[in-house]
């Protein structure tokens, strides 16, 4: 009863903080504002956009996902934590960074020119889903490599032992954990897409990539105008519940058994044709991942020497946000990791980021000055915007460990106490880890809602990368992101690897 | 001796505390009060002659601005634009700057008594003399380009210089806009969001020509010593930016908000104002210029639309923009 009642709390905690705001800023408006000529056009785009982003991060995710899961080489932990970093870096840091890649003067082109080959454009559509990908490949790879390791040992041994070749396996016993994990990754990557704006316009080209943000961005910032921002915000909103809903839908439930919980070697995946495949799998992944962070990292060391004081500040500030996002992003993840709890947590990348941030003004202005609540309502903004990451890392083996425990505790009378602290949390310390990290690093990336109204004493990182930008100083600005890239994937690394030592 | 000193810090204190009860809040865009912008120096100067404290509060500036409506801490608004003036106006949230205008030295008249402009720059498209050898001389020129030549541009529906050159384009070309617009679709590499990844784009090497200011160049020749950076003039003219700051109406603190105004017009200022915001001063003289800004390439002919003719041009001036390159 308690966990139900805790539960439900934090679910409602989740729906006034992301609606609340949104309602604020209808009120303030007054009212709906209406569609544009241009907003079937952006629709259209953004939800082609983020279907095919989702649905190619998540099929390329799978056969590397696989082979990590199945290959143990060394400096494995380190490529594993290292392929996460794309999705956790500011998005102006690696538009730049696929640019000097894919670029027209980026390293691809000048080895095509150097062959004497016609030269490739990263701007089009194209170019959109190439970056969408880029962000989003390492997130799927990992939830789904999340579900290959929580595969019960005992079923592959049991299929060795039955003789089943690399087909029957998969069709026995990864399809099923597919099945269950796929969707809810692309429902997730889904919703981040639909949201994207900067990139889809960088990278798109031009006004042929216009998405709905956009058109909130410009309903907010240069018309005022509320009610249509608010209006999008909320067809947005319908469009990632919708997304939620399919994905709940397609997903089927559990249902692999209890094993003895241990990791268990492959048997199945010794031909050589399998190792070649694996081999290629990793080697296209790192490289595709792991080029734009090496030139974002190279090009940022000239303007590490010119970061002042202010920069450093910032960086102390920003991780100390980080970590209170982190552990509320835990607590309020813990009770919510259930089927609904997941839609629910969608709710928190659903909302557009200036309304919400708009609406948090609106709400909190009356009684306090917002500005001295900068950083606690960015920490608690990117809990909030943490929160479905979470809760897709953690669900299915929490719900897997309610299935497979459910006898055990029952016969024994367990108290929800110690059914938490002796039974949950051990075998969740590798999620946990891992959602801990991320949670870390994308609050440590992300510029949230702090652009709305900080003063400049209590600036985090990513916006002091944007004021460098915004005054001249693009070296400078090229080394902050650095330090933001190294802190960054510093605190995933740590928390990724806590969990992971720990199941190991 | 030890008792007279104590004594005496002791009323510094006392002072310096009462001085800091006098609080001029200033909203500005975000840029303004890094440390990388003008305000640390801004605030330096004025503290220094106002016996008060100035206190930037920083972030989207005129969206802020109308939430809070009667009820803003704001005393005086710094860094709204020419196309946001209209709408500012119209919230009836700001007095008169009662500053003497005559003396301007903008390449345009100005008779606003609500808004005050300290800094001007244009529209133009720079380019690196290292990377371009021939750069277009004309707007005619830059359309009939060949097609390597790449130009990085902001949106004009998310960023202001980005309308910016919307108007420029109008201004020129008139009802020709959309041609217009069409012959440089191939000469456009990308959009973006606003001018930092543009001028990122740029330095970085991936385009030839970003859409910036024609004081972009002084940056790079007085921060940097470099000379290589240029802004092409054309000759049917540039669009004008002016920044401006007024005086918010339900100041607690009205004869500060005065001194302020009065303050941005003031030698201290309009010297400082351009190393510190890389933009021409609104009131000093060409020949009181700093040495890199003396030695820009600036247009004869400027253009600019008042905010009532932007405002009725802005709708079309997007749309050509809008239809032309989403072919």
């Amino acid at each position: 009863m308690a966990q139900r009642a805790v539960a439900l709390g934090a679910g409602a905690l989740v729906a006034a903080l992301a609606l609340g705001p949104v309602a604020a800023v209808l009120w303030r408006a007054g009212g709906f504002g209406a569609f544009a000529p241009g907003d079937g056009q952006a629709l259209r785009f953004t939800l082609w956009q983020a279907a095919l982003s989702a649905a190619l991060s998540v099929a390329l995710a799978v056969p590397v996902a696989r082979a990590l899961a199945r290959r143990d080489f060394p400096g494995r932990s380190l490529l594993v934590a290292l392929l996460g970093a794309p999705f956790i870096l500011p998005v102006i840091v690696a538009v730049l960074g696929l640019i000097a890649v894919f670029g027209n003067s980026g390293i691809v082109n000048g080895a095509l020119e150097a062959l004497g080959l016609p030269g490739i454009t990263i701007y089009g559509a194209h170019g959109v889903i190439v970056a969408h990908v880029f962000f989003n490949l390492p997130l799927a790879t990992r939830m789904i490599l999340q579900g290959w390791l929580a595969l019960p040992g005992e079923r592959l041994r049991l299929a060795a032992e039955l003789g089943l070749g690399p087909r029957e396996v998969f069709r026995v016993v990864e399809w099923p954990m597919l099945r269950r994990i796929a969707p809810q990754a692309a429902a997730v990557i889904f919703v981040i897409c639909l949201s994207s704006f900067a990139v889809a316009l960088t990278l798109g080209g031009g006004p042929r990539a216009t998405t709905v943000e956009l058109a909130i961005y410009q309903a907010m910032r240069f018309d005022f105008d509320l009610g249509r921002a608010a209006m999008l915000a909320c067809l947005q909103l319908a469009l990632a519940l919708a997304a939620g809903l399919v994905a709940l839908r397609l997903s089927g439930a559990a249902g692999m058994g209890a094993g003895l919980d241990r990791v268990v070697p492959r048997w199945d995946a010794a031909r050589r044709s399998a190792r070649a495949l694996d081999a290629a799998a990793i080697a296209l992944a790192a490289l595709f991942l792991l080029t734009p962070l090496a030139l974002v990292a190279w090009n940022g060391v000239p303007g590490l020497a010119d970061l002042g004081w202010p920069v450093w500040r910032a960086a102390g500030q920003s991780l100390g946000v980080a970590l209170a996002s982190t552990a509320l992003c835990l607590l309020w993840a813990l009770p919510l990791a259930t089927r609904w709890g997941e839609v629910m947590g969608l709710l928190g990348i659903a909302i557009s980021p200036l309304v919400l941030g708009t609406g948090l003004f609106v709400i909190v202005r009356p009684y306090v000055n917002p500005v001295a609540l900068a950083l606690p309502v960015t920490a608690l903004v990117n809990a909030l915007m943490a929160l479905p990451f979470a809760l897709r890392i953690l669900r299915p083996e929490a719900e897997a460990i309610r299935t497979d425990f459910a006898r055990l505790s029952a016969a024994l009378g367990l108290s929800g106490r110690v059914w938490v602290t002796r039974i949950l949390l051990p075998r969740l310390r590798r999620p946990l880890g891992f959602a801990a990290g991320l949670t870390a690093a994308l609050s440590m990336g992300d510029l949230g809602v702090i652009a709305l109204f900080a003063d400049p004493e209590r600036a985090t990182l990513p916006l002091q990368v944007y004021r460098l930008m915004g005054s001249y100083r693009m070296e400078a600005a090229q080394g902050a992101a650095l330090l933001l890239l190294a802190l960054s994937l510093g605190l995933f690394w740590g928390f990724d690897r806590g969990g992971r030592n720990a199941g190991a | 001796m030890r008792a007279t000193t104590i004594f005496a810090a002791a009323m510094t204190c006392a002072g310096a505390a009462a001085a800091q009860d006098r609080v001029l809040t200033v909203y500005a865009g975000d840029y303004v009060a890094s440390e990388w912008g003008p305000g640390p120096k801004i605030e330096e100067l004025f503290e220094a002659r106002c016996d008060c404290d100035l206190e930037f509060s920083t972030g989207d500036l005129l969206p802020r601005l109308l939430l809070e409506g009667e009820n803003t801490d704001a005393d005086v608004v710094f860094g709204l634009n020419t196309d946001v003036t209209r709408r500012a106006r119209e919230s009836g949230l700001f007095a008169s700057h009662g500053q003497d205008t005559s003396e301007l030295t903008l390449p345009v008249d100005w008779t606003d008594d609500v808004f005050l402009p300290y800094n001007y720059g244009h529209t133009a498209f720079v380019y690196d003399t290292d990377r371009v050898d021939m750069p277009p001389q004309s707007f005619e020129e830059l359309r009939s380009a060949p097609d390597d030549l790449s130009i990085v541009i902001q949106d004009p529906r998310t960023s202001i210089s980005g309308l910016a050159l919307a108007l420029w384009v109008d201004a020129v070309y008139g009802e020709e806009a959309e041609a217009a617009w069409g012959d440089l679709a191939d000469n456009i590499l990308t959009v973006t969001k606003g001018w930092s990844e543009s001028y990122g784009l740029f330095t970085d090497g991936e385009a030839d020509m970003a859409l910036s200011y024609t004081t972009s160049p002084a940056y790079h020749l007085i921060a940097e010593d470099d000379d290589t950076v240029k802004a092409a003039i054309f000759p049917e003219g540039h669009y004008f930016m002016v920044e401006l700051a007024a005086k918010v109406a339900s100041t607690d603190v009205p004869d500060l908000a005065d001194d302020f105004m009065a303050f941005l017009l003031s030698e201290d200022f309009q010297s400082m104002i351009a190393t510190g915001n890389w933009s021409i001063p609104a009131k000093l003289p060409r020949e009181d210029w700093p040495e890199g800004f003396q030695a820009l390439d600036l247009p004869e002919t400027v253009l600019f639309y008042d905010e009532d003719e932007a405002a009725s041009r802005k709708d079309a001036a997007i749309e050509a923009w809008r239809s032309a390159l989403s072919r």
